[in-house]
């Protein structure tokens, strides 16, 4: 029997401070982005400048960690320019790999810069080995990170059908809908994830306090109204309380983190390759606490074997701390989730 | 122009429709799309029946095209997804394919399909991107509704052949997908056990912001807005960037919003009127933000 990979930890930097406490809490991976569209989390105040981007990449090199740019966003026709500049830049910094969601975008890489390792961004959509097979047939990707979507047997099944390492999401904010194939911020409020890297953009939020409550606002929409004592939450629209036939609450998804640190053992087994924690957008504090937390876990793992797991309760009340509305999911790998 | 009849995204009984098709056939849409798009779980029409109402459509003289699953998450829908292709592959014989995902673009590439639409849901966002949907095979581009008129232009121009575009033009936009299925989740069921609660919704479920405003649809693993996309208003400029128009089937009237379309392209009615006329057809006000590269619910009308 082969021995499995060890499963790498993949964590997020939204800046340098982030990027630095990731890998000296235990990061084999950081992913970033640059700061602007290019990316999933095109936030104020997040992502990197050409020089923190080469400071984080020495010390993340120097530590002998690797660094992965997402440049996962959808470029336009009239953008396209920049995106496959980042692409080159990416080359040029010596990035140990480039997370893509765009077809056309992995083909000119592929073509530009055969040398550059190419990941299939959760943005991709591929939820099948049929889909990710294409990917690599075509440009060579040599990783896929598979959106929220599938079953522990799904998984499995897609990991026995391809030759591309598969990624998956372990602990961080949850979207209840499947990566890349959501305009619901579209919709509310004309930017999305796809072409403008974000969900629900801040610029868009109204927080007012009023007789009723403290109510939360998109674009004008009401995405939920809290009353006192509650925690009013950040109004991400798939997370907000809406009315349906005379039923008022969280209709597609409550505020919750998935967490899948008791599924590490049957993960390792099934030869997941990596495991990424999502938060770029979150504080070098969370970076830290969740870092610790899943190396020490695989860690446990790789000395103990399956049988020697076990959860610590330490771990979980670390990472519900610092879970959205504090509490946490499997996600779509426990079945009556779905 | 051609008009084209969206998949039907709801989950309807058996004989509503065949009823439905039936009506179609004597409708004026060039091309009728057809197949379970949204959730596997439906199965009041299998494959096989989905092929039979093709051959009565056929027989009518629309072009059939079978549309694929948009989520592909099982061993079992892969395999309903290769026998989509197989129809087609074999020759003339088959109905054209839609590919919802790049599983299905590798398995007609694979299976040497040269004549396949390339489905809204593949995030065809730029010309170079499309380019390798064209050299995989595809003849028709049916263009994401996220998309903007402006941005489809750009594409456009930068292609170096023409290719037949297709705009989402009427009906309420696909917005989501996911693996959980937010009709059970709303009677408290789950997925496995849903008992086809879908089934009989006509238009979906309607979610309300706790303001009473409709926002979204609830259609079992799909998303939907409230709002019905419609563009007959803005035909003059969607004309000069689309060789086809489609028009998404809902719970009742859909002939009428077929006829409108028809009419208005033929010059019979003015944009305006047609729109002003749609309104007693349609389940929820009208949008075309996304048209107009704005938010997707807004109604836009130009100063």
């Amino acid at each position: 029997m082969t021995v499995p990979s060890p499963i790498e930890l993949v964590c997020p930097a939204g800046s340098l401070p982030a990027l630095k406490t990731a890998i000296d809490h235990g990061a084999d991976c950081v992913y970033l982005g640059f700061k602007d569209a290019t990316n999933a989390r095109n936030f104020t105040g997040l992502n990197f400048d050409p020089a923190q981007m080469r400071e984080g990449i020495a010390y993340a090199h120097a530590r002998k960690r690797k660094v992965l740019l997402a440049l996962n966003t959808y470029p336009q026709t009239g953008n396209w320019a920049s995106w496959t500049q980042a692409v080159d830049r990416a080359a040029d910094f010596g990035l140990d790999a480039i997370i893509l969601a765009d077809p056309g975008l992995m083909a000119y890489a592929a073509k530009t810069h055969p040398q550059l390792r190419l990941h299939l961004s959760v943005q991709g959509s591929a939820t099948s080995y049929e889909a990710i097979n294409w990917y690599h047939e075509r440009f060579g990707v040599q990783r896929a990170v598979l959106p929220r979507v599938l079953s522990m047997a799904q998984v499995e099944s897609v990991i026995a059908n391809t030759p591309v390492e598969i990624e998956i999401f372990g602990f961080g904010g949850l979207c209840v809908m499947v990566e890349g194939r959501c305009a619901l911020s579209a919709y509310a409020t004309g930017e999305s994830p796809n072409c403008n890297g974000a969900c629900s953009p801040g610029k868009h939020v109204r927080w007012e306090d009023t007789p009723r409550g403290m109510e939360t606002r998109l674009n004008g929409i009401l995405i939920d109204r809290f009353a006192d004592g509650e925690r009013a939450g950040y109004p991400t629209l798939c997370k907000g309380r809406f009315e349906v036939n005379d039923e008022t609450y969280y209709a597609l998804e409550e505020p919750t983190s998935l967490n899948t640190l008791e599924l590490l053992p049957e993960l390792a087994r099934i030869g997941i390759r990596a495991i990424k924690i999502e938060g770029r957008q979150r504080s070098p504090a969370y970076v830290a606490q969740v870092t610790k937390v899943w190396r020490a876990a695989l860690d446990k793992l790789k000395a103990g074997g399956a049988e020697g797991f076990s959860v610590l309760p330490g771990w979980m009340a670390e990472l519900n701390k610092v879970s959205e509305g504090q509490s946490h999911t499997l996600g779509a790998y426990y079945r009556p989730w779905k | 122009m051609k008009l084209a009849l969206g998949p039907l995204l709801y989950y309807w009984p058996h004989q509503s429709v065949l009823d439905f098709y039936a009506d179609m056939a004597e409708a004026p849409v060039d091309s009728v799309y057809l197949g379970e798009t949204v959730c596997s779980r439906r199965h009041e029409l299998r494959l096989e029946d989905w092929l039979e109402v093709g051959k009565v459509l056929a027989d009518a003289g629309k072009e059939v095209v079978m549309s694929t699953q948009g989520l592909i998450e099982s061993e079992s829908d892969l395999k309903v997804l290769r026998r989509i292709v197989r129809q087609r592959a074999g020759g003339d014989a088959g109905f054209r394919v839609e590919a919802n995902d790049m599983g299905a673009v590798r398995l007609l590439a694979e299976a040497g399909v040269k004549d396949w639409v390339a489905g809204p849901t593949l995030n065809v966002f730029n010309p170079s991107t499309l380019q390798l949907m064209i050299d995989a095979g595809a003849t028709r581009w049916a263009v994401a509704p996220e998309m903007a008129g402006a941005a489809l232009a750009e594409v456009r121009a930068a292609l170096p052949a023409p290719l037949e575009t297709e705009v989402f033009a009427y009906g309420r936009l696909p917005l989501a997908h996911s693996a959980r299925c937010f009709t059970a989740r709303h009677f408290n069921l789950q997925k496995d056990t849903c008992e086809f609660r879908c089934l009989s919704i006509m238009d979906g479920i309607a979610l309300r912001t706790r303001e009473g405003a409709p926002f979204l649809t609830l259609n079992g693993v799909q998303t939907q807005s409230a709002r019905v996309h419609n563009l007959l208003g803005d035909l003059p400029a969607v004309r000069g960037q689309a060789e086809v128009l489609r028009i998404s089937p809902q719970g009742a009237h859909t002939r009428q919003i077929v006829e409108l379309f028809r009419a208005t392209l033929d010059g019979s009615r003015s944009p305006a009127d047609a729109l002003a006329a749609s309104r007693e057809w349609m389940v929820e006000e009208p949008c075309n933000g996304f048209w107009h590269g704005r938010a997707g619910v807004e109604q836009y009308v130009a100063a």
